[in-house]
């Protein structure tokens, strides 16, 4: 059902070129001051996140609430308006006069949200609303009716069923296979999808995650797959970001992290998921506390209070993001040399 | 065998919810047993009837739109008979329950200490100054750090984890014989999520309590372990230990929810996912409710719903795949049906 159309019409660098750069993105957002002269308090939601996409890759994003996951994702749409940092999308940087407007970006990047009632409009017809975005785009309303009912059949729904009824008349799984329709009928390039199958039963999870990987291999898509279900994101990834108070943490392939973990905090998140054996249940506690708050977030590493190694040199500096030893990146000084910590090698090789 | 008397018995439970244009059948004929000190699991997906269930047990409906049917009866007192106040005395001090949004079952305007301290004031009647010492060892008991300063706090001062921990303070405040838990793990992050399930494992176990559990996910039922009964469409499809569920899955329902549950090693592969989406229950369910997404269906599954077979001593499954190895004597085992 798909068009040819739906492959990218201009691709600019190559494959070689990433499809998203970040560079230094940072977000914070101020809070109301307290008294006159003293200084209001800061969220740092997002604190100078680098990473790459690239084409045709699923990025899985994971971290615990409050990490910052979600404000990445209004970052990188535009929604909320960066405090600085960059972002550049195949080569040309966004919302710069050398580069392309937001506008020109929102047909290239789109996304689906995790609430799958609330973001559809409740008083029109799915068929209008997946429509909309075309008719925005200069398609006249029969293209983009016709449009609709495309992706309608891409997304697996009856069009001749569904294109006329209202999101109140559908299951939660339906309405989210309606937002993936509705992001893919501009016929992006990158897909942000932010914790769009959290609010699923398990058994349509399965049915959205299958859809997702059809749709990747038919439209060569790019997904950046936020969620803090560890189990999904390694089921549909090919590399992972760790994220922790608004900072990588670590990133990589996921294989690689999943089968060996270099930051104490992402082997606390991996340790903690449920284990699926009854013989084998979890009796330590991998790590204790909950996510300190985002707001004034202590100095040097921010995992460095709940850290099991957490040494002085650690609550004083940030450590940087490395290269690890096996292929992924790390932001621990355990890992760099010459840092400091016990159990780092003591000289710069 | 011979069983001691069950702490809690629910027989042919039916619930309905009647508003002006339409009814929901929520619960079609759930049968179950909880013994003292035992926890049981309930499993399902939204729309399956765990979370009414588990409600109906301390009469939590909208009067006025709920009927119900059956009998609830809770260390010999029928639930369903109790009066208000009646049910008043029991909720909190004999039956309590964990929420699944702790931010939103804690009220923000007061103290969590005065609000442990109101609970047990109310229902035990004894002196600010006592309950305010018992307040402060139930925090210690959930372990929450520096617990007399914590008393002091407004539940907006709290993370996620440590509102859970005061809401499970509370649900013991007054050494109930049952604890309901309604998803109390599901709003929280993973690394959280963990320390709660040991917790309330390890409270379960100290304080001898009997608890029921609700939970949408696999990997926490797992957890948890025990005895757990898959709903589906308000009905009790299986019903037997964790390790016999999870390994032997008897009903259709049960593998398909097991197999399409995103686990390590499914990477590359595609989903063995459910076709099709749950029944309504606007209707009686007059048929199996699962055999219009079964991949196992005949025309016997169209003729009736089901009856509880068991296919090995028990194990019950709502499904006539399942063999049917037990006796008479065995189906009207109090813990089975």
């Amino acid at each position: 059902m798909i068009k040819e159309k739906s492959k990218p019409q201009y691709d600019l660098g190559g494959p070689a070129q990433p499809l998203l750069i970040v560079s230094e993105l940072v977000k914070h957002f101020p809070l109301k001051a307290k008294g006159l002269f003293t200084k209001p308090d800061v969220v740092q939601a997002v604190d100078g996140l680098n990473f790459r996409v690239a084409k045709g890759e699923t990025l899985g994003i994971v971290g615990e609430s409050g990490c910052g996951k979600s404000t990445l994702a209004k970052l990188l749409m535009f929604l909320v308006e960066a405090s600085s940092g960059e972002v550049v999308l195949d080569g040309l940087q966004v919302n710069s006069p050398q580069g392309i407007s937001i506008k020109a970006m929102r047909s290239q990047v789109q996304m689906v949200f995790q609430d799958s009632n609330a973001s559809l409009n409740p008083r029109m017809t799915i068929g209008d609303t997946i429509a909309f975005g075309c008719r925005v785009r200069g398609l006249d309303s029969q293209a983009a009716w016709k449009q609709a009912e495309s992706m309608l059949e891409a997304v697996g729904l009856d069009s001749q069923l569904y294109a006329r009824r209202y999101p109140h008349e559908l299951s939660g799984g339906q309405r989210q296979r309606i937002n993936i329709a509705r992001a893919l009928a501009l016929e992006p390039r990158l897909l942000i999808l932010d914790e769009a199958v959290s609010a699923l039963d398990k058994s349509v999870e399965a049915q959205v995650l299958n859809l997702l990987e059809d749709l990747k291999q038919r439209m060569s898509l790019t997904y950046l797959f936020i969620s803090h279900d560890l189990n999904v994101v390694q089921y549909i990834s090919d590399r992972i970001l760790v994220m922790y108070l608004g900072q990588i943490v670590e990133i990589g392939p996921v294989d690689k992290i999943y089968n060996n973990p270099q930051h104490p905090y992402t082997q606390a998140l991996l340790s903690a998921r449920p284990s699926m054996d009854p013989d084998n249940l979890t009796d330590t506690l991998p790590i204790s506390g909950d996510p300190p708050n985002p707001i004034n977030p202590p100095p040097g590493c921010r995992f460095c209070t709940r850290c099991p190694h957490a040494e002085p040199i650690c609550s004083e500096k940030m450590p940087p993001l490395l290269d690890g030893n096996i292929g992924t990146q790390v932001a621990c000084f355990m890992f760099k040399d010459g840092s400091g910590h016990s159990k780092a090698k003591r000289q710069v090789a | 065998m011979t069983y001691p008397s069950p702490l809690l018995s629910v027989r042919n439970l039916n619930i309905t919810f009647a508003s002006r244009e339409s009814k929901v059948y929520a619960v079609n004929g759930v049968s179950f047993d909880v013994q003292p000190g035992e926890t049981m699991m309930l499993l399902g997906e939204s729309g399956s009837g765990k979370s009414v269930t588990l409600r109906s047990l301390m009469k939590l409906h909208p009067p006025k739109k709920t009927h119900y049917e059956g009998e609830i009866l809770f260390d010999g007192t029928s639930m369903l008979d109790c009066n208000e106040q009646k049910l008043r005395g029991l909720r909190g001090a004999e039956i309590s329950m964990i929420f699944q949004e702790p931010a939103t079952a804690l009220d923000p305007v007061y103290k969590v200490g005065q609000q442990i301290c109101e609970m047990i004031i109310r229902h035990e009647g004894i002196s600010q100054q006592e309950a305010r010492a018992r307040a402060k060892e139930l925090l210690e008991l959930v372990r929450i750090p520096s617990a007399a300063e914590r008393l002091n706090a407004y539940p907006h001062e709290m993370s996620g984890g440590m509102r859970q921990r005061v809401m499970i303070a509370l649900a013991l405040s007054c050494n109930p014989k049952l604890l309901l838990a309604d998803e109390p793990t599901t709003a929280l992050d993973a690394t959280v999520q963990v320390q709660i399930i040991l917790l309330l494992k390890q409270l379960q176990k100290d304080l001898g309590l009997s608890m029921i559990f609700v939970t949408h996910d696999v990997g926490v039922a797992i957890e948890i372990g025990a005895k757990v009964a898959i709903m589906y469409a308000g009905q009790m499809v299986e019903y037997g230990t964790l390790s016999d569920v999870v390994r032997q899955p008897r009903h259709p329902y049960t593998q398909g929810l097991l197999n399409s549950t995103v686990h390590a090693g499914l990477r590359g592969q595609r989903l063995d996912a459910i076709p099709g989406a749950p029944p309504t229950l606007s209707s009686p369910l007059k048929v199996c409710g699962f055999a219009p997404r079964c991949p196992h269906a005949h025309e016997a599954c169209i003729k009736g719903v089901p009856a509880p077979r068991m296919p090995a001593p028990g194990h019950m499954s709502r499904c006539l795949l399942a063999e049917d190895n037990a006796s008479k004597e065995q189906l009207n085992e109090p813990s089975m049906l």
